[in-house]
């Protein structure tokens, strides 16, 4: 069985911000709520990165293990959904997720959370699929239909990777020979020094 | 194509969450009732979650859901997209990975067109300004109103008192239309977007080697072994690029980025060189000098096929790396290394866009990018060329065969043979047409005079000199009366308050456009004042050409929205107003009022064989969007299937009929390649000699060409000399008699030169003396605006002229005065990826608008603390010329000590105020903010009016 992941290859993202305009699209997530965001380091300097973030679908997920109602479960294809309708909006999930995934609603007078909002792999929720209540409350459900998250199926210079963790790995690894010479990954020099 | 969605479950049979209770709360949830269906839950939901049930769209995963094939309208890669239609509502857009352009891919504004099927900030139906208030009318009423005072004001002062900007962003059809309403009207007083975009590009390359277009393609440059990127930001700009541009990188190409701020490209440069904005000939000049004192330069290259580089040679080696430091900033070593980059990587290709055309002297910019190119050999070859990134989607084709004040479709010439060919084309009567124009005679600025349909007609850089000018400076019989914004944003163009003004003075005003515009709202007008809903293209059908010259047809997504219409339909329903519909639209096809795509573009078929938009019929081009997928990505050829051979849209040149099934040009001037398999040379455009040199080629030819070395272009007379006339037919012969390759309508001139693999347009050299330029080798020249003002006796600007482009038009006068004391800093602007252009239907878009909600300044941490600044204050911009913007601060290393940066699509704003109140109710954009132009300043280029937006100064302090 496939395990689902995401990759962004920051050698080619390039900030375009087109996989979060189509998760807009895809999903009409509401202004305010964003399920993926472009993130960028040392803006406007020499070794400027950026890097395409949303929920990394973790295998042993941290907004599951603290959520005091277990909203959430895993596909079979290891994609992290929840369901809305036994969230409470504490944002526990929030102060665990390592990546800043959840998002929350923020459209009353008093910022009161509403229900937690994600990525969902473009795989839908817990209702029936293409159902108007999984379109409603978690929008499309792609992955239903045989079909990858949009989000990086739109990416402009096919930075951001999606799909069975084996397959884009593939493509990750033949894309780093090609380049030669260490791997160009963004946090490399962090974790191993400069010059390794 | 029908396509069901699937109903059965693939892959989300959940299961239990990791602690094991999920499934057993669930169930106790719905057992309580408070979770039994949709709509239950839809109640039980907090407000937060109501709000969104109302935005989603609804889909039935059962009912059918049509699929139709687009191209993003955003800028001039072309990706292309389907989209999902379910009752005649857009519901989904999927990647065309068939495409052989983008394969998929988006940038933000291409992720996000499915908006374009439901947006509401728009100009909803026709309206107009009564005593300063939006009122809704009907269209009848619009356009009975709109064409009574057109008549009265062309009555009065004639027709060249109308003035319009025509769009870029309409089809080529759209396009055509409109440069064919402005000849039917009687004036060339009509433009569009690409005056201010790469006009200065155009008129360069052409005047170099031939056609004013990129050579090469997108695809192309993943042969390049080195891409050089000069004024271009392809990462905002034109992100889908960048994915070829990075797999070159990937292969082994070395990037390197020279712009004054390290942009988002910059980034992912292998070398980046950070320079003085409004130097680009001095750095050329300098990447040159390294090249020719190193003797890189590819020499039998230049002997068989360029012309004048010997002068190019005497001007560059003024270009010492210590005088090149003094002008640009950057030191010996940075050009050596990008000179040594280039001189050892070839075919090595060199991009540039608006940071080297929007310039007083952007037309030598051009040439010296052009002057390094032939220099190395880069031209011509696969992997090389002059990789020019157009802008919007379609400002190619409206280039090509749209509205020009100065040539018409298909760059023929305003002179009397191109209008007689148009005439024979339109099958209308060439004195007829004549009588249409002004009949008095205008100053032609040269001491003599010229019959206005022989006259250039005002830019849209200028168009406010026209409304403003003193009368009697103004080479035509009235001010500018009228103006109608077909489809362009005024906040493009510079000097913002004087714009205003103009506004205010003019007797009618209309905007033509799916969104109200800056145009609706910048000046205080009460009335005589109109907005007119036009469609967007996903509302209609067309072609349009990519920076690459491919032609991509796109289908109709939706009908139009709301009232809207489409420009074709506009034009005919004006035309029929004004009086010439019959004879503007008598070959073409018309259906209720909407002229049929297909059949004006078989009309452009059939006059436009200077630059080949003759093969690209309606069906050839629809084959091709039908088997993208039969396309390789790199060369863009088909591979078997049913177009085997072609190129993908056909890229211009398409010579001949589309019997003739030429597979199009993908790289011009390849001499490696048969002239009908897209191979050609260096276009005989200037002559046979110039002061007794020959200008032709020398011991070069196009594979197979019969003629073995240079020869003019292919005439009647050139054909009956060879021999080769009798193979005409007798229908050719007579169409053929006494016309070049460029007026024979029956395309047999062509047929034959290219069945003797010779090119109609004959073989010659490139030019790297263009005599009839005002600077034949291109030379620095300080801008106007200069924060470098002890380098202007040096590098002094031109003198100023009395008529241009039918305008007294300043450089000396306005370089006289030093304003580098006053105004420290220099203000460049440019693009951001989320936006385009004016910015007004990009800001319109949720998905986009929230992307980037604020006008800002980029500045450098030392003039931010110079002025007192901190990130994110409110500061106020203010230019010389007295124009003021309030924006926020983003202090950056991003720009150089002494330069800053704004972006250029915000507006809504002037001068710090917020004009939502001016909007009709809900068609104001998400996002507004003060406009870069309202602080931009004077200055145009010498050749083609481009306007000066990427070198002005300016200074900034806390608001």
């Amino acid at each position: 069985m496939a395990r689902m992941k995401f990759l962004c290859d920051v050698e080619r993202c390039i900030e375009c911000h087109a996989c979060v305009t189509a998760c807009k699209n895809e999903h009409e997530v509401p202004w305010g709520v964003n399920r993926r965001r472009v993130i960028v380091m040392d803006d406007g300097q020499p070794g400027e990165k950026a890097i395409s973030v949303a929920c990394m679908h973790c295998s042993d997920a941290p907004c599951a293990a603290v959520c005091p109602v277990d909203c959430f479960y895993q596909t079979a294809d290891g994609i992290v959904l929840h369901d809305k309708d036994l969230c409470i909006g504490c944002g526990y999930c929030f102060y665990a997720c390592p990546f800043g995934a959840p998002q929350y609603p923020q459209q009353t007078a008093f910022g009161v959370r509403g229900k937690m909002d994600k990525c969902t792999f473009c795989a839908g929720g817990p209702e029936e699929p293409h159902s108007e209540a999984e379109l409603t409350k978690y929008g499309t459900n792609r992955i239903a239909e045989g079909k990858l998250p949009l989000c990086a199926e739109m990416c402009a210079t096919k930075a951001l990777l999606a799909g069975d963790g084996d397959v884009i790995a593939n493509i990750y690894r033949k894309r780093v020979m090609r380049r030669g010479g260490r791997p160009q990954s963004w946090g490399w020099q962090a974790a191993y020094g400069q010059n390794v | 194509m029908k396509l069901i969605k699937k109903s059965g479950t693939t892959a989300t049979s959940s299961r239990p969450g990791i602690l094991g209770r999920a499934i057993g709360r669930r169930a106790f949830l719905q057992g309580t009732g408070l979770a039994v269906g949709a709509a239950a839950v839809a109640g039980a939901l907090p407000t937060t979650m109501v709000k969104k049930a109302k935005a989603a769209r609804s889909i039935d995963p059962k009912a059918e859901i049509k699929r139709v094939k687009t191209v993003c309208t955003h800028c001039s890669v072309g990706c292309s997209t389907y989209a999902e239609v379910q009752n005649g509502v857009w519901i989904g857009q999927e990647p065309a990975f068939d495409s052989p352009i983008n394969l998929g891919a988006h940038c933000a504004k291409g992720a996000s067109l499915r908006n374009h099927g439901h947006s509401t900030r728009r100009t909803k139906y026709p309206m107009k300004l009564v005593n300063g208030r939006w009122q809704r009318i009907s269209w009848e009423q619009a356009i009975e109103e709109i064409g009574d005072k057109l008549l009265k004001i062309r009555e009065e002062s004639g027709p060249d008192a109308l003035w319009f900007a025509g769009s870029s962003k309409a089809s080529n059809e759209g396009a055509y239309l409109q440069r064919k309403f402005a000849a039917f009207w009687g004036s060339n007083n009509c433009d569009h977007q690409a005056r201010i975009c790469h006009s200065t590009t155009v008129a360069g390359v052409a005047n170099t080697w031939g056609y004013g277009a990129q050579t090469n393609s997108y695809n192309d440059i993943n042969k390049s072994k080195c891409i050089v990127m000069c004024g271009s930001n392809a990462a905002e700009a034109h992100p889908v690029a960048m994915q070829m541009i990075l797999r070159a990188k990937e292969n082994g190409a070395k990037l390197v980025v020279m712009d004054p701020r390290f942009t988002r490209t910059a980034a992912h440069s292998d070398v980046y060189v950070r320079f003085r904005s409004g130097t680009d000939v001095a750095l050329i000049w300098g990447i040159l000098w390294h090249v020719l004192e190193n003797g890189w330069e590819d020499k039998e290259y230049l002997r068989k096929r360029v012309f004048g580089f010997d002068k190019v040679r005497e001007e560059v080696a003024k270009w010492t790396p210590e005088r090149v430091e003094q002008v640009t900033g950057v030191p010996r070593e940075g050009l050596y290394e990008v000179a040594k980059i280039m001189a050892e990587n070839r075919p090595g290709t060199f991009v540039w866009c608006m940071g080297g055309t929007q310039h007083t002297i952007g037309s030598n910019y051009v040439r010296a990018y052009n002057c390094l190119q032939l220099a190395l050999g880069n031209i011509g070859v696969e992997g090389g060329g002059a990789n020019i990134f157009r802008g919007h989607d379609n400002v190619q084709g409206a280039t090509d065969v749209g509205p020009n004040p100065d040539n018409l479709p298909g760059y023929y010439p305003l002179s009397e043979d191109g209008w007689r060919h148009w005439a024979a084309v339109w099958d209308v009567d060439f004195d007829w047409l004549a009588g249409r124009f002004d009949q008095n005679e205008y100053d032609d600025g040269k001491g003599g005079k010229v019959k206005p349909m022989f006259s250039p007609g005002i830019t849209v850089s200028r168009w406010i000199d026209g409304v403003l000018e003193d009368k009697a400076n103004i080479a035509q019989r009235d001010n500018i009366r009228a103006v109608m914004m077909w489809g362009h944003a005024p906040n493009s163009q510079t000097r913002g308050p004087e714009m205003k003004r103009a506004m205010e003075k003019l007797d009618l005003l209309v905007v033509i456009d799916p969104y109200p515009t800056v145009t609706a709202v910048l000046h205080d007008r009460k009335d005589n004042t109109y907005l007119l809903p036009a469609a967007t293209q996903f509302e209609q059908s067309g072609s349009a050409t990519a920076s690459n010259r491919s032609l991509q047809w796109r289908e109709k997504v939706i009908d139009p929205l709301y009232e809207h219409k489409t420009d074709g339909e506009i034009a005919y329903l004006l035309a029929k107003k004004l009086g010439f519909a019959d004879q503007m639209f008598k070959n073409i096809k018309v259906v209720n009022n909407v002229p049929e795509p297909e059949s004006v573009l078989r009309e452009i078929n059939r006059g436009a064989w200077s630059i080949g938009y003759t093969g690209q019929s309606p069906e050839r081009l629809k084959a091709h969007m039908k088997h993208a997928g039969h396309f390789d990505v790199v060369s863009l050829k088909a591979q078997g299937g049913p177009l085997d051979g072609e190129y993908y849209g056909l890229p211009w040149p398409c010579y001949g009929t589309p019997e003739l099934k030429h597979p199009g040009t993908h790289i011009l001037y390849d001499t490696s390649k048969h002239v009908m398999e897209g191979g050609g040379n260096f276009r005989a455009a200037f002559g046979t000699e110039y002061n007794g040199e020959s200008l032709l080629a020398e011991d070069s030819w196009s594979k197979g060409a019969e003629i073995q070395g240079g020869y003019p272009q292919f005439d009647h007379k050139l054909l009956k000399q060879l021999g080769w006339w009798d193979e005409l037919t007798p229908e050719e012969k007579e169409l053929a008699e006494g016309k070049s390759w460029t007026t024979d309508r029956s395309g047999g001139i062509i047929r034959v030169a290219m069945k003797h693999g010779c090119h109609p347009f004959g073989n010659a050299k490139a030019r790297a003396f263009v005599w009839n330029f005002p600077d034949p080798v291109p030379v620095h020249r300080e801008p106007l605006y200069t924060p470098r003002y002890d380098l202007v006796k040096d590098f002094p600007t031109y003198e100023d002229r009395k008529l241009f482009y039918r305008l007294p038009t300043r450089w000396r006068s306005v370089q006289a005065r030093d304003y580098s004391k006053e105004f420290p800093l220099i203000h460049t602007s440019g693009r951001l990826v989320m936006f385009e252009g004016g910015g007004e239907e990009t800001r319109s878009n949720p998905w986009l608008a929230e992307l980037k909600q604020e006008m800002f300044v980029e500045i450098n941490p030392a003039d931010a603390n110079d002025a007192g600044i901190k990130d994110g204050q409110w500061v106020w911009l203010e230019g010389p010329e007295g124009g003021r913007i309030k924006v926020k601060a983003w202090v950056t290393n991003r720009v150089g000590r002494g330069t800053v940066f704004t972006p250029f699509h915000f507006g809504g704003h002037f001068q710090g105020e917020d004009l939502l109140h001016k909007y009709p109710e809900g068609a104001a954009p998400y996002v507004r903010g003060d406009s870069t132009n309202t602080a931009t300043t004077y200055g145009y280029d010498a050749v083609t009016m481009m306007q000066e937006t990427k070198t002005t100064l300016c200074r900034v302090r806390p608001a």
